[in-house]
């Protein structure tokens, strides 16, 4: 069956990772330079049964994922300003170009500066959304097919109708993409965001407090869990873009 | 009073290439309308302007407004996401659109999307689009490029049968018969 088929490859890949892991920590033969898989999924294994590392977990996931999402919103909202209007687009696209040129470091130590801890991680989300989604829907706003919209003006479709039934599926794709893409970038910078400014619960805290106390296994296993839990992220929002897909 | 459109000494350029001069009509608003002319005469300059898609740059057009043209393109013009059915149903509903493509040939393709039918099954859904609408008047651009004969001759009784004034542009002497009898415009 192709589904064992798929599962069995996957396994086996995950084995020869987990191959060359063992044998280059063997190399190096010291846990502290490089823990050895095992340790570090022996590690992984304490965490998880800890409430904290859940709680840690899920604050970490709230704060980006509300900033992902404030950002895909206001991404779209600017991509329908400045799609209309010549001179929005004048005026916004400089910030635009700012945003997509600073280093994601700059905002996150400016940010601390203005804002608390708390609060770093999720600006920086919304910033890292933001230009993405913004640029790729106002593309795909411009590059809706002009005649089909004469042709919906033609046979009476109202405004709404033009939205829904033209403008909608043909910015899908582009747009679909974009907030795919942004969602790891809105983690990663996210993560980042946290590891420098430490709001207390978090895993960016735990990390750093794992590279202070030189504990590389926990500095391991925090990382992992942030790939797992970015990869969960990644296949809910590609199932849910799916279903958005079919229903549109 | 002529009670149909009137084209008043209509001029329309683009990036400075004339391609109407004072050019006036009257389309009367029964039977078949055929609007002749050699390819780049302004034929489609023309349905433009009377559709409201473009403006004169001189001149004026009247008896238009308040009218509810059913238009058949050029292009095919089909939304590629929406299947044949959507398509058609686009400018009324379900039931019409059904009635229209399976008048035209279509009743077992009415699920397919644009990329799974054929150039002429498009172009028969593009029709079907119209004669679903139930406007007022047909505007018609080379609406049979693509049909073979048989389709042509079905796609032409369809459009009579909605018994509405139709205004077509064509530029093929057998495509002009199927309608019967027709009055002429010639643009050159």
């Amino acid at each position: 069956m192709p589904n064992k088929r798929k599962a069995l490859q996957t396994a086996l890949i995950a084995l020869i990772y987990l191959a060359v892991w063992e044998a280059v920590s063997l190399l190096v033969g010291k846990e502290l330079l490089l823990p050895s898989p095992l340790s570090t999924l022996s590690r992984l294994a304490v965490l998880l049964t800890q409430g904290e590392t859940w709680l840690y977990a899920g604050l970490t996931l709230l704060r980006i994922m509300a900033g992902y999402v404030i950002g895909v919103l206001l991404g779209v909202l600017l991509a329908v300003l400045t799609a209309r209007s010549a001179f929005a687009e004048a005026l916004l696209s400089p910030l635009r170009a700012i945003v997509k040129a600073s280093p994601v470091t700059s905002f996150i130590l400016l940010a601390l500066l203005w804002l608390s801890s708390d609060m770093v991680p999720l600006v920086i989300s919304v910033l890292m959304v933001v230009p993405m989604v913004w640029t790729a829907t106002a593309e795909a706003i411009l590059q809706t097919d002009p005649r089909l919209i004469e042709m919906g003006k033609l046979f009476g479709l109202s405004r709404w109708k033009i939205v829904k039934k033209i403008y909608v599926p043909s910015v899908l794709p582009q747009f679909l993409a974009a907030c795919t893409t942004s969602l790891g970038f809105a983690w990663k910078s996210g993560v980042a965001a946290e590891i420098i400014a430490l709001p207390k619960q978090s895993i960016g805290y735990m990390l750093y407090q794992s590279k202070l106390r030189i504990e590389t296994a926990d500095l391991f296993a925090w990382t992992l869990m942030i790939v797992a839990l970015s990869m969960l992220l990644e296949w809910l929002l590609v199932r849910g873009m799916r279903r958005i897909r079919r229903d549109a | 009073m002529h009670d149909g459109i009137s084209v008043k000494n209509v001029s329309k350029s683009f990036g400075g290439h004339v391609v109407l001069n004072r050019f006036s009509a009257e389309i009367s608003l029964f039977g078949v309308t055929v609007l002749r002319g050699s390819s780049g005469a302004g034929k489609t300059t023309l349905f433009r302007l009377l559709l409201g898609l473009e403006r004169p740059e001189a001149g004026e057009i009247s008896g238009m407004s308040g009218r509810k043209p059913a238009v058949v393109f050029q292009e095919d013009r089909l939304l590629p996401w929406a299947t044949a059915l959507e398509n058609a149903a686009l400018g009324s509903d379900d039931a019409r659109a059904t009635a229209a493509l399976e008048k035209l040939g279509l009743g077992e393709s009415l699920c397919l999307l644009p990329r799974e039918l054929s150039g002429g099954m498009k172009r028969r859904v593009a029709i079907a689009r119209a004669l679903a609408y139930q406007g007022d008047i047909l505007f018609l651009d080379e609406p049979f490029t693509g049909l073979d004969e048989e389709n042509k001759r079905i796609a032409a009784n369809a459009m009579l049968a909605a018994q509405i004034p139709i205004l077509v542009i064509t530029h093929d002497d057998a495509e002009v018969e199927l309608f019967g009898k027709y009055c002429e415009i010639v643009i050159d």
